[in-house]
């Protein structure tokens, strides 16, 4: 069984603190990252290949817990939190990998349907939301098509339908547009977006700048050799607060 | 449960490859050979306890005096005085012409008509069962009967002659037994490969399982069920073929009406026990694969 505390009322969705991760005993990849994510807003996170992009989205979407310092997760302590209570967390968190990783056994609508069937939705709940995250990413007659018949931008947007269909407070996205054209990237941005405006916590990470500018009132994070570096200045604490 | 409940949705998570890997193939023989080895250790054991019960309380005195007549008289009293004893359940006179049938088949010669058997020797017997199967207190009442009635007269026990045949019966049963205990751990080592080799292949597929929020235990009941399955359908098919092995030698074993062969067989508790082993396989298989499972996503975050 596991266990949620709802998010603290007014405080931030994400926050790191003095964090670092080293893999084994190499030197880390990540050092002295600290930032606050609040609810509602829209993130970019930004670097050359090897800066650490993807290993601070594992830190975001539970698939790493950080070598020193703090995570806290809707407002919860998810450096010791026991393992068990992960599941109830990650359902919060909708995640689009870059590779997509579809089951490639499974339909387009089963590979959809699956965050639902994992929660405990019945099929007669979850055939109406599935049919429509279908229509909504224009794959509505092709929901029985296996992902290896699938365009990379078809893959991609079933990726991320589900990684959005159970309405996540927080959607992860690395590289979500690393494998498509541009027109194709400018839809797939278009629905994070749309996402957004409903509520979702969003931060996609790209080595692709010129993305950012499409996003009103994005705001954007930058690692340089694993460490952050804040151009707005905006999004890490500022030295004042921190305990 | 043996067997997972798991929603049909979710068991498509696996793809559907049932049988065509080995481990049903390795269970089925391994289920064979297991229900075998049980069956002779459940059919030596209660040999070994049929002659062990059949000679606890059994002697034969064997009378050895030159002069036949006085041979043949001493047997008759021995006889008379034994059967009058409490201690006693029966005593009876082995008949000369039952000894050289006997060894008339060691001779080679028909119904005793061979003169050099003829011409033989032979002791008078008297085969004594005891009341109950202490031989201590009737042993020494017997001897004292034996100096009485037959001076110098032999006292056989039949336990200390069949004792290490029936001592070599339980040991062979005991191997058996531990045979069974090997083909065990065998068929679980065998499960516990399945799951690991199950985890590995299907390890993309479990990463996002776990990346979207499903539990160990939600993971564990989709392994645990198609490998549950899987081995089932090896036990089954195992022991399928150990019954019709096993029916093939009871019918042959149905004519074996004679010597230390015919006190084999397995009785309705060794047949209980085989019919439980399929079983108990199965639920071990599922424990196995459960165990093994939870350890090996327990390494993972």
């Amino acid at each position: 069984m596991t266990d949620v505390s709802p998010a603290r009322p007014g405080g931030a969705m994400v926050e790191f603190d003095g964090v670092g991760l080293r893999y084994g005993p190499d030197a880390e990849v990540l050092s002295d990252i600290s930032f606050n994510l609040q609810p509602g807003s829209f993130y970019f996170l930004t670097g050359a290949s090897g800066a650490g992009k993807t290993s601070l989205l594992k830190m975001l979407y539970l698939a790493q817990r950080p070598s020193r310092g703090i995570v806290r997760l809707f407002g919860e302590d998810l450096v010791a939190m026991p393992r068990h209570r992960l599941p109830g967390f990650r359902r919060r968190i909708g995640v689009v990998f870059q590779d997509f990783r579809l089951i490639p056994h499974l339909s387009a609508r089963d590979n959809i349907a699956l965050p639902l069937r994992i929660a405990g939705v019945s099929e007669e709940d979850l055939s109406g939301p599935v049919g429509e995250m279908l229509s909504w990413i224009g794959l509505g007659d092709r929901a029985d098509a296996r992902p290896a018949t699938l365009s990379g931008g078809e893959q991609q947007r079933v990726a991320i339908a589900r990684a959005v269909i159970a309405r996540p407070q927080l959607l992860v996205a690395d590289e979500p547009t690393g494998n498509v054209d541009p027109e194709m990237a400018m839809r797939l941005l278009g629905l994070f977006e749309a996402l957004n405006r409903l509520g979702t916590t969003v931060v996609v990470a790209t080595h692709d700048i010129h993305l950012i500018s499409r996003i009103e009132n994005a705001q954007m994070m930058r690692l340089e050799k694993g460490r952050l570096s804040d151009p707005t200045g905006a999004l890490r604490y500022p030295p004042a607060n921190r305990a | 449960m043996i067997i997972p409940r798991v929603p049909v949705q979710h068991r498509r998570l696996l793809p559907d490859r049932r049988l065509s890997g080995p481990t049903p193939w390795v269970i089925a023989i391994l289920m064979m050979l297991t229900l075998l080895a049980a069956a002779a250790g459940v059919g030596l054991a209660r040999s070994a306890n049929a002659i062990g019960a059949a000679i606890a309380g059994r002697v034969t005195v064997q009378i050895v005096t030159a002069n036949p007549v006085t041979r043949a008289e001493q047997a008759a009293a021995l006889r008379r005085a034994a059967a009058a004893q409490p201690f006693v359940l029966s005593a009876r006179s082995v008949e000369p012409e039952e000894l050289q049938a006997t060894l008339g088949q060691w001779f080679g010669a028909a119904e005793g008509d061979d003169p050099v058997l003829k011409s033989l020797p032979l002791p008078a017997l008297v085969d004594i069962d005891f009341v109950g199967e202490d031989r201590t207190g009737p042993m020494r009442q017997l001897e004292a009967l034996v100096a009485r009635e037959a001076p110098g007269a032999r006292i056989i026990p039949h336990a200390e002659w069949l004792g290490p045949v029936a001592r070599l019966i339980r040991s062979l049963a005991w191997i058996a037994g531990g045979m069974v205990v090997l083909m065990t751990l065998a068929s679980a080592a065998v499960v516990i490969m399945t799951a690991r080799a199950a985890l590995a292949t299907h390890f993309p597929t479990i990463e996002m399982l776990h990346m979207i929020g499903a539990t160990d235990r939600q993971i564990t009941r989709l392994f645990q069920r198609r490998i549950a399955i899987d081995t089932a359908y090896g036990i089954a098919l195992g022991t399928v073929v150990a019954a019709a092995i096993l029916l093939l030698i009871g019918l042959q074993w149905s004519g074996v009406t004679a010597g230390l062969a015919a006190t084999a067989s397995l009785g309705p508790a060794g047949w209980a026990l085989l019919l439980a082993l399929p079983l108990l396989a199965i639920a071990l298989a599922a424990l196995t694969a459960r165990q093994t499972l939870l350890a090996a996503l327990k390494k993972i975050l």
